[in-house]
Order: structure tokens, then sequence, then C-alpha cells
């Protein structure tokens, strides 16, 4: 039994005009099917070049991307990838309904299923009433949830968030994080989210990797063992969390130290 | 990078004027239509050592020269005018919406008949197309002053012309630079289109000679000349653009054509 | 209900003061080149006859349309294919460059050479001149859409004719009518001078033999109905444009409340 992704040995660099930069050096996880995992580390650690991997987007220097098995040699119809910029991620010339429904017009489906699924989609964001509107007209957060919306229409076996918040205000963003959780919870999607906010990382995931500074390896891997039902306020303050995300602050420092884990080795899972 | 696309720069023009001596050479299209590029150089050099060749380049020169800078003073007085005074904006704006579809070349038998194949004529064509170009941009480029940089001005009690000069000049200036750019190109076409319809002296009358006495080579040769003659005016229109707004920190939008 | 007034005084009240002014000036007009506004108004129907539509403002109006159209596929067409490749672009530009700055009226005499001067001569003379702001345009949209949208239909397998279709040419399409507007002024420009030089009807020759025959009033209305088409064709483009590009305006406008 394969876990649903699994990538091993990954590495990329980018050559151009004399230079040489390494932005991923060795990267092995995997993700199990159901699984909430959020991927953490400094700033430009190469988070977004290790996402664009996997999404198929770009092509490794070594190792490999698979998805249930199967090489990832392009993107591959079984993900769907969550921008940061929502704004440049959504179609301006499109109406929402419109943007939602595009990707499904390449799979073989009636238009009456395509529109079930964009209705019910967006009625999962809580924007049934917005299908009509231009994404132009929404604020960012609703923007984002557009975005979203486009990503669950597609059916994905594993729904890649690449910091889809970093853009947006706090309250908006706590909003959104309570969505992706709910979504998850409801629907049982597989989900990698990506990000450089460890309360975000430590509040969403089962599961949180901790990535070094580039060329970027796996510092960590951490069990968040908070329970299933969790909400901001009470979460936020639980002791397990704060020791939880002390844990994962002291790794990230460690990381752009360049150290290896420090102290007692790590509750690594795997 | 850059080297490499001037590479291929070059080859995409050597390839050009290969293809434009291979085509005629090969029998594609008549030679007495359509001369081999060795023979329009030929026909390139034998005007560049003609003197009557560089009276007619003036004649262009001048017409355009002229036109333009008439065009563009008028179209820079008028758009600050009309942006300063209290409601002038709105009462001109329907007028200007009428006038400025009106293709220029309309005018050509009025110029003919009032001024036949003098500079004048080119002139009235020049200057009509030009001034439009030039208006809107001007008119663009006041209605993008910050409304709370005029008002500050304002507070300290700046009168009308230092307004203009400190606030408004500044901010339309980029579009000013863009309209007479665009007005640029527009005057070459229209000179050289009075030139040959009407017959005023200068490059398009000499194309249409040429046309007329069937010396083809030399009428290829001399659209070229209108070819860099145009080049030249983009070229250094942009370069100029860029210069004058290195110190300019304002970023702006795209400005609609 | 005042404001309404207002706007519309505002809107009426200059050209009315213009034509006006025109009509007094010219009322005693003894000067044969400039009419009384009244003769020139009085002609009109005289001339502008419904025959005279069909027999020379049709065929102009059909050529311009013929020649713009075919601008507008090839140059979109085209600028497509060189604005999404970069080297493809790069071998190109230069020769674009020098073709664009060509002044399109002296294409006349050259593809009179090719086609005579019948109808083929014309529709080429307008859609040659009309194709270099419409590619130059094409290509500088298709280049600049934003890498994250291309991402975007990438990661979701949108590829083909709807990526073309749903991306690349959306994305370009302020671009492309940028230069549509342009290329449209060209088109009337070329269209009335092709016919001055060589025709048998059509605007430009008619006007053009208006003045050869010294009837100068029936002159001045074709340089009336000149205008008219030119302001005319506009406002059909600007309704078109405002239909296509509405996105684009309202994104506009909403970005600069909120930069």
């Amino acid at each position: 039994m394969h876990a649903l992704l699994d990538v091993s040995g990954l590495q990329k660099v980018y050559e151009g005009s004399g230079r040489r930069v390494e932005a991923v050096r060795d990267l092995t996880f995997t993700v199990d099917t159901g699984e909430l995992v959020c991927l953490v580390g400094p700033s430009g650690c190469g988070k977004t070049t290790l996402l664009k991997c996997m999404g198929g987007l770009l092509t490794p220097t070594s190792g490999e991307v698979l998805l249930e098995g199967r090489k990832v040699n392009g993107p591959p119809p079984g993900m769907a990838l969550v921008f940061q910029e929502y704004g440049r991620s959504l179609f301006p010339w499109m109406r929402v309904g419109e943007n939602v429904e595009l990707p499904l017009k390449q799979k073989n489906m009636s238009r009456t299923q395509r529109r079930e699924l964009v209705r019910d989609a967006l009625e999962s964001v809580g924007l049934a009433d917005a299908a009509g509107a231009y994404p132009w007209q929404l604020s960012g957060g609703m923007q984002q949830r557009v975005a979203i919306a486009r990503a669950l229409a597609y059916e994905p076996q594993v729904l890649l968030m690449d910091e889809p918040f970093a853009a947006v205000d706090a309250q908006t963003r706590a909003d959104l994080e309570d969505l992706v959780r709910g979504l998850w919870r409801e629907r049982g999607i597989t989900i990698l989210f990506v990000t450089h906010d460890i309360d975000e990382a430590v509040y969403l995931g089962e599961r949180v990797i901790v990535l070094s500074a580039s060329p970027t390896v796996v510092q960590e891997q951490l069990k968040v063992d908070l329970p299933d039902e969790r909400d901001q306020l009470h979460t936020r303050v639980a002791p397990r969390f704060a020791e939880l995300r002390t844990h994962v602050y002291e790794q990230i420092q460690a990381a752009k130290r360049g150290e290896a884990e420090p102290g007692s080795p790590a509750r690594s899972v795997t | 990078m850059r080297g490499a696309n001037i590479a291929l720069g070059a080859t995409g023009l050597a390839a050009f004027l290969a293809l434009g001596e291979a085509v005629p050479r090969l029998g594609l299209v008549k030679e007495a239509y359509f001369p081999p590029t060795s023979r329009i150089a030929e026909a390139f050099a034998d005007e560049l050592s003609d003197s009557t060749f560089w009276t007619a380049l003036g004649d262009t020169l001048t017409g355009w020269a002229l036109g333009l800078a008439i065009a563009a003073v008028a179209g820079i007085a008028f758009g600050v005018l009309v942006s300063v005074v209290p409601y002038l904006r709105e009462a001109t704006a329907s007028t200007i919406e009428f006038l400025r579809p009106i293709p220029s070349v309309a005018l050509i038998p009025l110029a003919v008949l009032l001024y036949g194949t003098e500079l004048r004529s080119v002139l009235l064509l020049v200057v009509y197309a030009s001034f439009w170009q030039v208006l809107i941009q001007v008119l663009y480029g006041v209605q993008d002053v910050d409304p709370v940089a005029d008002e500050t001005a304002r507070s300290y009690g700046l009168g009308t012309w230092a307004r203009i000069r400190h606030v408004l000049w500044p901010t339309a200036l980029p579009y000013v630079m863009t309209g007479v750019r665009l007005a640029a190109a527009v005057a070459l076409i229209l000179a050289i289109t009075a030139e040959l319809i009407v017959g005023a002296p200068g490059l398009g009358k000499r194309i249409g000679v040429m046309q007329a006495s069937q010396a083809v080579p030399e009428m290829y040769a001399l659209i070229v000349v209108t070819g860099l003659l145009g080049l030249l005016i983009n070229v250094g229109a942009r370069s100029v653009e860029r210069r004058a707004l290195a110190w300019h920190q304002s970023v702006r939008g795209e400005v609609a054509v | 209900m005042r404001r309404v007034l207002l706007r519309a005084a505002f809107v009426i009240a200059l050209p009315v003061l213009l034509v006006a002014g025109w009509w007094v000036t010219s009322d005693d007009s003894t000067d044969v080149y400039w009419p009384p506004l009244r003769t020139i108004l009085e002609t009109f129907p005289d001339v502008w006859t419904g025959e005279r539509l069909k027999d020379d403002v049709l065929p102009s109006v059909l050529r311009l349309t013929g020649g713009y159209a075919l601008a507008a596929v090839v140059g979109v067409a085209l600028g497509t294919v060189i604005g999404s490749y970069r080297r493809v672009r790069a071998v190109c530009e230069p020769v674009l460059e020098f073709l664009r700055a060509v002044p399109p009226p002296v294409l006349v005499p050259v593809i009179m050479l090719f086609a005579g001067i019948g109808d083929t001569m014309k529709v080429t003379v307008i859609a040659s001149g009309c194709v270099w702001p419409i590619l130059l345009n094409t290509v500088e949209g298709v280049r600049a859409v934003d890498p994250v949208m291309t991402e975007t239909a990438r990661s979701y397998g949108i590829t083909g004719t709807t990526r073309l279709r749903s991306l690349v040419l959306r994305s370009a399409s302020p671009q492309i009518f940028a230069g549509l507007r342009q290329a449209l002024s060209i088109g009337i420009i070329l269209m009335v001078i092709s016919e001055m030089f060589a025709a048998s009807n059509g605007l430009g020759f008619t006007i053009v033999q208006f003045q050869r025959g010294f009837a100068i009033p029936d002159m001045w209305t074709g340089i009336l109905v000149l205008g008219l088409l030119g302001f005319l064709l506009s406002v059909v483009f600007q309704l078109v444009e405002r239909r296509v590009l509405g996105w684009y305006h309202g994104l506009r406008a909403s970005s600069r409340r909120s930069p």
C-alpha cells in the first residue's frame, strides 16, 4: 500500500546566467489519504518551489514525486493548487461561477453535472450568492474562497495550498482557517498546506513538517495531538497548543541558524 | 540574453532581406512589380547621391516638424486651459468627442482648394490629426492629478499659475510625452499622405512621380526611406520620453491610446 | 432632475454655439470656398440621395469592413503566435518595427502594381495598413499574460484552444482593442485615399470629383459625411469595446479605489 503522496529525495537547482542556486536539497516525506499536513519553514526556504514540483509545474533536478504510486511528470489531474495571489489566480474577465466551472470543462462531464459541482462548491465556501459577480467585485478573503471553491469543484485527490492566507487581514484569515478545517472534516479530502506562520500550521494541521532554511531539507516531522474539534478561541490558548508552537518555533530558529534539531530527538512520525 | 536577442533579430532581418532577393529572382512575383533587394539597394544608393532627393526629404521633415510643433503647443495650451477654467472641461467634452474621430483626410479637398500644393496644405492635415493625440493625452494626464496634492497646494495659497507649474504639469508630463510620441508618428503619416495625394513637394510626391514613371526600384527605395524615417522618429521619441521621465517617480498605469 | 438638465446643457451648449457661429458668420459669405452653412445644408439632401448612399457610401464601408476584418484576423493570429514564443519574437522584432514604421499611405502605389485599381487593391491596402498596430499590440498583450494565471491554467490542465480562448486572448484583449482602435483610424484614412488615388466610386472618389468640378457646396457636404462616418464608426467601436472589455474597466476602477 502506497502513501497517497510520496516525495522522495527531491532536489531542485535553478541554473541561469552562470549562477547556480540550490533551492531544495533533499526532501523526503509522505502524505496519507485523508490527512491534513502543514509544511512550515522560514521565509525563502523554497516552499513554493517544493509545491510547484509537487504540482508538476516544475521538473525536479533529481528525486521524484509519486501520486498514488504514479510519477508526477506534469500537472496531474488529481491535484488542485490554491495560490497565495488570489487576485492574479482568478480570471478577472470571468464571473465567479465561470471561474469555478472552467477547469471542469476539461473533464468529461455533462453541463448539469458541472453546474451541480459549481453550486455545491460555492455553497460550501459560503458564496452561493456570488456566482454572478466578478472576482474583483469581492473582498480579498472572498476571492480566496472562490479559489478554494474552484479547487473543491475539481474534486482532487490532493489539495495543495501555497500560503493561501498570507495576503488577507487577521480576522478574515481566522475565518478562512476554520473554513479549511471544516471542509477537511466534512469532505475527508487530503490537504497539504504550506505556510510560514507557525500558529497557523499548528492550529490547522494533523501533522506539521518543519523545513530547514534553503537549501531545504526536512528539519522535523511532528504530530499535532490536539483534539479534532478546534476553534480559534479555545485551541489557541490551550497549554498543549503553546507547547507545540514553542517547539516548532525553536525548530525554525534552529533551522535558520543551520543547526540540526536541538535537544532530544523529536517525536518523528512516519 | 540581450546579445542572443540581438543575434536573433539580426538573423530575422537578414532572412527578410534574403527573402526579398529570392522571391523575384525565383520568378515567384514579377521583377517589374517587386524588384530584388539588391536592385532596391542600388536605387537607394542612387537616391542618396541625388540632390533632389535631399530637397524632398527636407520638405517632408519641415512639414512634419512644423506641424507637430504647432499641434503640440496648441494641444498642451488648450488642454491645460480647458482643465483649469471651471466647467470648461464639461462644456467641451461632447465637442471633442465629436470632432476627434473625424478623419483628417476629409480635409484634403479643402486643403487643395485653399492652399494648393503649398506647405500650408500639409500643415492643415498634419496639425488637425496630431492635435487630438496631444490634447487627449493632456486631458488624461490632468485627470490623474492627485486631488490631495491639489488641495494641499490650494491650502498653502498657491495661485492658479503656481498650481499649474508645480502640481498639474509634473503629473501630466508623462502623458504629454506619450501624446507627443503618438502625434509624431501620426504627423509623418499625414505629411506623406498630403504629399502623395495633394502633390505638395516632399517624399510622398516623389513616390507618386516614381510610380507614374514606372521607376519601380526607386519607388521601393523611397518607401524604405519613409520606413526608416518612421523608425527613427519612433525610436527617438521613445528615448526622449524615457530620458525626460527618468527623474519622474510617479508610477502610472497603461495609457489608453 | 436639475442635474440631468444641467448635464444635457453642458453636452449641447458648445456644439449649438459653434454651429450657430458658423451659420451666422458664413451666412452672407461670398467667398466661393466658404459657402454659407445654409447652402451646404440645403445641398445635402440633393447630393446624398438613397442612390448615392448605395453607390458610393456602401462600397466604401464594405471595403473598409473587409480590409479591417482581414487585418484583425491576421493580426491577432500572427500576434498570438509571435507573442507566445520568445525566440520567434526576437527574430521578428526588428522587421516588424520597420514594417510598422512605414507610413501606410505609401502602400497605395505598391499594392496598385500587384492588384490593379479594383476592390482587391483597396481591401489589400486597408488590410496591410491596419494589420501592424493590431499585430504589435497583440504581441505585447500575449507576452504580458500574468504568470500566476498561466500556472493556474496549467495546474488545472487547461490547455489548447480552451487556454487560448479563456486565458490568452482574454488577457490580451485590452491591448488588442488598443490596437484595433489605432487601426480603425488608419483604416478610414486608407479607405479615403485609396479611393482618391484611383477609383470609380466611393466616398473619397466622389469628394475629389466635387472638388475638381468646383462643386464647392457638394464638396462640403462630402466632408460632413466623412466626418459623420468617422464619428459613427467610433461610436460603434466604443459600444463593442465597452461590452467586451466591461470587466477590464470594472477591474481598473476597483483597483483605483483600493490601491
